[in-house]
């Protein structure tokens, strides 16, 4: 059992939980996620891991309430217990791979929106303890959907915006990314976005027009999260990658989005559908 | 005399009703019916069951007990080899191994030996009160097991009646690998037979700790550096599914078998209770010809979708149990033989509305001495479906090798292991599926079981 340690809302319908999980917080690194089950019942639900405290054995996740399974995993409290929580899984971040040298050199910025945010948290945190500097955009319809900001601003140069220009700079997280470049002549040579599929989707479109090597973080309908079911199968420069162990960061140039997409809503219209049992509603919108 | 008598015949849920549900098919021998077919064996003197049993279970030896109405005694003959009766009684091949063999068979049936093994087994689980183990005082050796199989479940039970501090760390949240998210209820029990197969190891003071992914949430050099463990079984299995790679398998409605039946099995999709969801097609085709292929259209069907199998080969190579072919036959399974698929067609939507096949000719024996399928010209049709499972097969999962310095595999991905489970790094042991390719429980559990005696020598040696 994995104990709740913390819970708190960031946003209407947003939860953030510290949960008591020493093996995982000891081998986790920015980009891997964590498989959830509330309970004997649950289903096995992917999330991205958006912080981990080594010492305090404690892994910091955050659920956007989407259906059935997140709604399960958002009523809980402090002091209650997951009966399952599976990782690190998946691959880290490809930065951990380029050399300390090397990534100082680089512009890295990083594109979210909605729930992605808090999963770039760890990733921004992590080239800022190694004293990389990076950009951070932060997408959302509304000035009250934000989530991490505080968090994200001291590790890294962040720029908002919103849909409806209520605080940030007003349009899309790609109408940004154009302004930083075009009008500030910004240059930047890596970009991670992480968010929902079809804002990845437009976002990667960007990054290409742009030339910017860019990755994305899928957030594929799961099962095992181990490589043993394929549920998470994804199309990557025409050959079939599973996210959970080849993943969950892959090229954003390569990636089928439409068949991405099309794959997430297996399950729409079945008998115990919730909307979200096929998505880490860590990255939903 | 004895061999006038028949073979007894089981007792089975009527196929008609067990096509909607997912209770045990097979009731099993009661009392009377195990007493009557011990009754059959002749007690050979060099018993050619004995040597077709991968493990060398002494057959006749528990018949004969069983037959002077010694059920312990029985059990405790069977358990001299075998840790695991009232699994392997339900799904070994036994007309290939031990049945396939039996003196008997000859002229008339073999001795069910399956069933009655089965039956010893299941007496054993309900009078597992009696029969406790007698525990070997501890050594203060501590070793680590990898999977919850049959394989790990099997050398952790030996070690611990060695006096081994022996804990098995399993990736999934339950215990058991493919007996619990691969085999199905309907023929293998889950809290009947399983969990109590796992509690018996439990109570041989073997921890298990689940969610824990070796390679991710530890090193195997990390359990033998930082937690003490002085070796190391992997008995991962072969856990990866593979494709056909034709065209339109990343459709909706397109899985693995492994998918499939991991919903079903383990995550109880059936079960209106739980929350995972499995998609509810209503012509469900099933590519392959082996358990896991009879395990998913057999799954299928009590869903509630009408079932085919799609195998490119002809029913005598039908790598499945023939008990097993032969319940899903009389459960409405339709089988197309000799049919190979080229391409899952979808609509615009991109969900799966058929499936395109050609048909298959038996030509040549190829390598494995089967003859070799070749394609019929101009024969390509569309079978209509709106959901294709894959079982074609699986072979093990990258993740340790990837995550072990100097542990070898071959090119099929499986580690390299000996006769003894010694693999290429001294102190880590493997066997069953991790070493073999999927194979079958019961040669999992033997290697287990050979793994466990080398690290005992291993351990002891040192
Ligand atoms: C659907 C199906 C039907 C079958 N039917 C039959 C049959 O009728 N008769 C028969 O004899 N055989 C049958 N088999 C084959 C048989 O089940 C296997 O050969 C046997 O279970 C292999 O045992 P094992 O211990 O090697 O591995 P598994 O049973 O595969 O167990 C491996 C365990 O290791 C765990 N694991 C994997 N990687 C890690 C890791 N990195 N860290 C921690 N844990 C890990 C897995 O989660 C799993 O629980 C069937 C298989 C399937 C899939
Ligand atoms: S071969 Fe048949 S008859 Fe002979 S000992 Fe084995 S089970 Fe009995
Ligand atoms: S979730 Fe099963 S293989 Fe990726």
């Amino acid at each position: 059992m994995f104990k709740i340690l913390d819970k708190r809302e960031l946003a209407p319908k947003i939860y953030e939980m510290t949960v008591e999980a020493p093996r995982v917080a000891k081998s986790a690194q920015p980009g891997q996620f964590i498989i959830v089950r509330t309970d004997e019942e649950g289903e096995r639900i992917p999330l991205t891991i958006c912080d981990y405290d080594r010492e305090r054995g404690t892994v910091t996740i955050v659920t956007q309430i989407v259906g059935i399974s997140s709604n399960k995993i958002c009523a809980m409290e402090p002091g209650d217990s997951f009966a399952d929580f599976a990782g690190p899984l998946g691959r880290p971040s490809d930065l951990l791979d380029i050399p300390l040298e090397e990534l100082k050199k680089k512009n890295i910025l990083f594109v979210a929106g909605g729930v992605g945010t808090a999963p770039v948290y760890p990733q921004a945190k992590w080239l800022h303890e190694h004293g990389v500097r990076c950009d951070v955009i932060i997408g959302a319809r509304n000035k009250d959907l934000f989530t991490y900001v505080d968090e994200m601003s001291r590790v890294a140069d962040v720029h908002l915006c919103t849909d409806d220009g209520s605080t940030g700079f007003h349009g899309l997280v790609t109408a940004l990314m154009d302004h930083l470049i075009e009008n500030d002549g910004r240059r930047f040579d890596h970009c991670v976005i992480i968010g929902p599929m079809i804002m990845m989707k437009f976002a990667a479109m960007n990054t290409k027009k742009h030339g910017i090597p860019t990755m994305v973080s899928l957030n594929a309908l799961m099962v095992d999260g181990t490589g043993m079911c394929g549920a998470c199968r994804v199309s990557v420069g025409g050959k079939t990658l599973f996210t959970c162990v080849d993943g969950p960061e892959f090229d954003g140039h390569q990636v089928d989005f439409d068949e991405a997409m099309r794959r997430q809503n297996m399950y729409r219209g079945n008998k115990k559908t919730n909307p979200e049992t096929h998505k880490c509603s860590c990255h939903g919108s | 005399m004895a061999v006038k008598i028949p073979r007894t015949p089981v007792r089975e849920q009527d196929p008609q009703v067990r096509a909607t549900n997912f209770e045990e098919v097979c009731y099993g021998y009661n009392a009377e019916e195990a007493a009557l077919e011990a009754s059959r064996c002749l007690n050979c003197p060099r018993p050619r069951c004995v040597q077709a049993c991968p493990v060398g279970l002494n057959i006749p030896g528990f018949i004969k007990a069983l037959h002077e109405g010694d059920t312990a005694g029985a059990a405790a003959i069977i358990a001299q080899d075998s840790s695991l009766p009232s699994v392997c009684g339900r799904v070994c091949p036994q007309e290939s191994q031990c049945e396939g063999s039996c003196v008997l068979g000859i002229k008339s049936e073999p001795v069910a030996i399956g069933k009655l093994e089965r039956y010893v087994g299941d007496w054993k689980i309900a009078h597992s009160a009696e029969c406790a183990d007698t525990l070997a005082p501890r050594n203060g050796h501590k070793v680590a097991v990898i999977g919850s199989g049959p394989s790990g479940l099997a050398c952790a039970s030996d070690l611990a009646r060695l006096g081994y501090e022996v804990k098995i760390f399993e990736a999934l949240h339950k215990v058991g690998g493919v007996l619990v998210y691969g085999i199905p209820e309907f023929r293998l029990p889950k809290e009947a037979i399983v969990a109590r197969e796992v509690d018996n190891v439990r109570k041989l003071g073997v921890e298990i700790e689940t969610d824990v992914v070796v390679g991710r949430t530890i090193t195997i050099d990390q359990l033998m550096d930082d937690e003490g463990y002085e070796a190391v079984f992997i008995g991962s299995g072969a856990g990866l599914p593979r494709f056909m790679g034709i065209p339109g398998e990343n459709l909706n409605g397109v899985f693995s078998a492994n998918e499939y039946l991991t919903r079903a099995n383990l995550m109880k999709a059936y079960d209106k209770d739980y929350d995972t969801p499995i998609y509810e097609g209503k012509r469900i085709v099933v590519v392959g010809g082996g358990n896991v292929a009879m395990d998913a259209v057999r799954t299928a069907k009590r869903m509630g979708a009408e079932a085919f199998i799609v195998y490119r080969r002809s029913e005598a190579e039908l790598p499945a149990r023939v008990e097993e072919v032969h319940h899903a036959k009389q459960e409405g399974i339709e089988f197309r033989m000799l049919t190979n698929p080229v391409a899952v067609l979808g609509d615009e939507q991109g969900k799966v509305t058929g499936i395109e096949c050609v048909r298959m000719e038996l030509g040549e024996p190829d390598e494995s001495g089967r003859r070799r399928p070749v394609e019929i010209p101009d024969s390509k049709y569309t079978l209509e479906c709106d959901t294709v499972i894959m079982a074609l097969g699986t072979s093990p999962n990258p993740l340790i090798k990837h995550t072990t310095a100097g542990l070898d595999t071959n090119r099929k991905g499986c580690i390299v292991a000996d006769e003894q489970g010694r693999t290429t790094r001294p102190g880590i042991f493997a066997g069953g599926d991790a070493v073999t390719g999927a194979a079958t429980v019961i040669l999992a559990m033997g290697a287990g079981r050979k793994a466990a005696a080398a690290i005992h020598e291993y351990i002891s040696s040192k």
